[in-house]
């Protein structure tokens, strides 16, 4: 198994916060990988210095290495726009663009100008929503606008998007916060069949979603990776205190 | 102190809410009144004729068609100048502009460019682009000082309308690996656009009825035919106005009245249309 991304002493400041302290995780392929830890202990920080998002935030200064397919995508030379092809993003609240759901998943290849061909480009969008399990339920209403959907559908409908691209990672920064129960388990459900392909960085702060989805789980406190290990030893033997106290719910 | 009141809670809740509202009503007072004056004055002036043909008699009789065009020529030429600029400009301070000393300065100069009197536009212009660019008395010198009397308030608006675009819009672009630009051009430039277009026409209301800085730079007391290229001096509808309330002697009241009331309709009607449009427009925003 070779690890898919390699964050090596990795630290991160917010001006003068000091937001991620050291922190080394290795990401294997085409798994699941979930970061938990209370509110504020840099978990989702950490993802979005994964395919540099993190960059639009005035202030930020980073140092230490984050290996992506054998490059430090801190490095000078790194095309942050292909990186972020390459890793992609689904975010807390769902955020379709105010457009047509057809034009939501063909957006990335029609801006980036990855196909122009109309035919390419209608056979992606059906892979796309075929993929997150969309297609069938909206396949006769693609003009409409993504607003129309449920929020359930619009979070498949970003994940959808973001797979048009043909991303190798997602990342999903608690994706299932803003939906009920039933959507939540429909959307474990499609993270599951999607690890096959893609490899997946999940954060959340449900702790029973980590144990339900992720293989290896990370959990951090106040900026420090805690501890880093199997999903089942970090829910049931721990090895350091924190992490059983805050599993066991005696604290975040 | 707290339990011997001059007044009890109630009594001095309804003494506030009466000045409150007087205050308001106050406020509608002189507006309401001088749109009553000015209709009751000038509509029997306002015929097709009037709104169509030239003047008459030394502008004593018939109509202000060419002012009404000169305005018209003179404000749609200004925004066409200001809009991408101003639009640019507004794009630079929101999505690129890091924010130290130079962004702090330029946001201050544009702050205080709003501030500037109309009147020292009109010098402005007339030494700039009348005097020194040798444009003469022109629709070109008048757009021009226009649109620089302008570019602040598009530029502020325009601000307004592209941080009004959710950032989330922007992180999703940017994460499907689209670059900056094209984040600007394919999300956040058509999404802002309907606020950006309300500011534009706003602003286009406000100044056809500017007199000071198209005095100098572009109107002129009497021109007998309509402009024929963008060199050319034009009448305009404020300046007209003011030319026949004080300049002409025996000039009919009604006449005066009715192209103050033209003036009027033309700028509540862009104002109107602007509410509308973004009415409209926020109503079928969702997010």
């Amino acid at each position: 198994m070779s690890a898919k991304i390699q964050i090596k002493n990795f630290n991160l400041w917010y001006t003068d916060f000091h937001a991620l302290k050291d922190v080394n995780i290795s990401v294997e392929e085409k798994r699941i990988t979930a970061m938990i830890g209370p509110s504020g202990c840099g978990k989702s920080t950490l993802l979005r210095a994964i395919n540099r998002i993190n960059d639009t935030i005035e202030g930020v200064r980073v140092n230490g290495e984050i290996i992506v397919g054998g490059k430090n995508i801190y490095s000078e030379n790194t095309d942050v726009d292909i990186l972020r092809r390459n890793v992609g993003m689904v975010f807390q609240r769902p955020n379709p663009f105010p457009i047509s759901i057809y034009e939501n998943v063909a957006f990335g290849l029609k801006v980036n100008g990855i196909a122009s061909r109309k035919s390419v480009i209608d056979e992606t969008v059906q892979q796309s929503l075929e993929a997150v399990l969309l297609w069938d339920d909206i396949k006769h209403k693609l003009k409409k606008s993504a607003l129309t959907l449920t929020l359930e559908q619009q979070q498949r409908l970003c994940i959808a998007r973001v797979i048009a691209v043909k991303p190798q990672i997602i990342l999903l920064d608690e994706p299932c916060s803003s939906l009920d129960p039933v959507a939540t388990q429909r959307i474990e459900e499609l993270m599951i069949q999607l690890k096959d392909i893609y490899t997946i960085v999940i954060v959340t702060h449900n702790m029973q979603q980590a144990a339900r989805v992720s293989r290896d789980t990370a959990f951090m406190l106040l900026g420090e990776l805690i501890e880093f290990a199997e999903t089942g030893k970090i829910f049931t033997n721990p090895n350091r205190k924190e992490t059983d106290d805050y599993v066991s719910g005696r604290f975040g | 102190m707290f339990n011997k009141r001059f007044l009890s809670p109630k009594v001095s809740q309804k003494i506030s809410y009466a000045i409150l509202f007087c205050a308001t009503i106050l406020a509608i007072i002189p507006v309401s009144i001088i749109v009553f004056i000015i209709i009751k004055n000038g509509a029997s002036a306002i015929t097709w004729e009037f709104l169509t043909s030239m003047p008459k008699d030394g502008m004593r009789g018939g109509g202000i068609f060419p002012a009404i065009i000169g305005t018209l020529s003179i404000v749609l030429c200004a925004i066409t100048i200001t809009l991408p600029i101003g639009v640019c400009a507004a794009i630079y301070l929101n999505e690129y502009a890091k924010d130290n000393l130079l962004t702090r300065v330029i946001k201050l100069a544009i702050v205080n460019l709003a501030g500037v009197p109309s009147v020292v536009y009109g010098l402005f212009g007339l030494g700039i682009f009348v005097m020194f660019l040798q444009l003469g008395v022109s629709i070109v010198a008048g757009a021009l000082t226009l649109s620089i009397m302008e570019l602040p308030v598009i530029i502020t608006t325009a601000r307004g309308a592209l941080s009004s675009v959710p950032h989330s819009f922007r992180e999703a672009s940017l994460s499907l690996g689209v670059s900056r630009w094209q984040t600007i051009r394919h999300v956040v430039l058509p999404n802002a656009l309907p606020g950006i277009l309300t500011g534009a026409i706003l602003s286009i209301a406000r100044v056809s009825g500017e007199t000071a800085p198209i005095m100098f730079t572009a109107a002129a007391f009497y021109v007998p035919h309509l402009p024929k290229s963008a060199f050319d001096q034009v009448m305009a509808l404020p300046y007209h106005l003011y030319i026949i309330s004080t300049q002409i002697p025996n000039m009919p009241r009604n006449i005066i009245f009715g192209t103050a009331l033209v003036l009027l309709m033309m700028v509540l009607s862009m104002s109107l249309i602007a509410i509308i449009a973004r009415i409209y427009f926020r109503k079928r925003r969702k997010w």
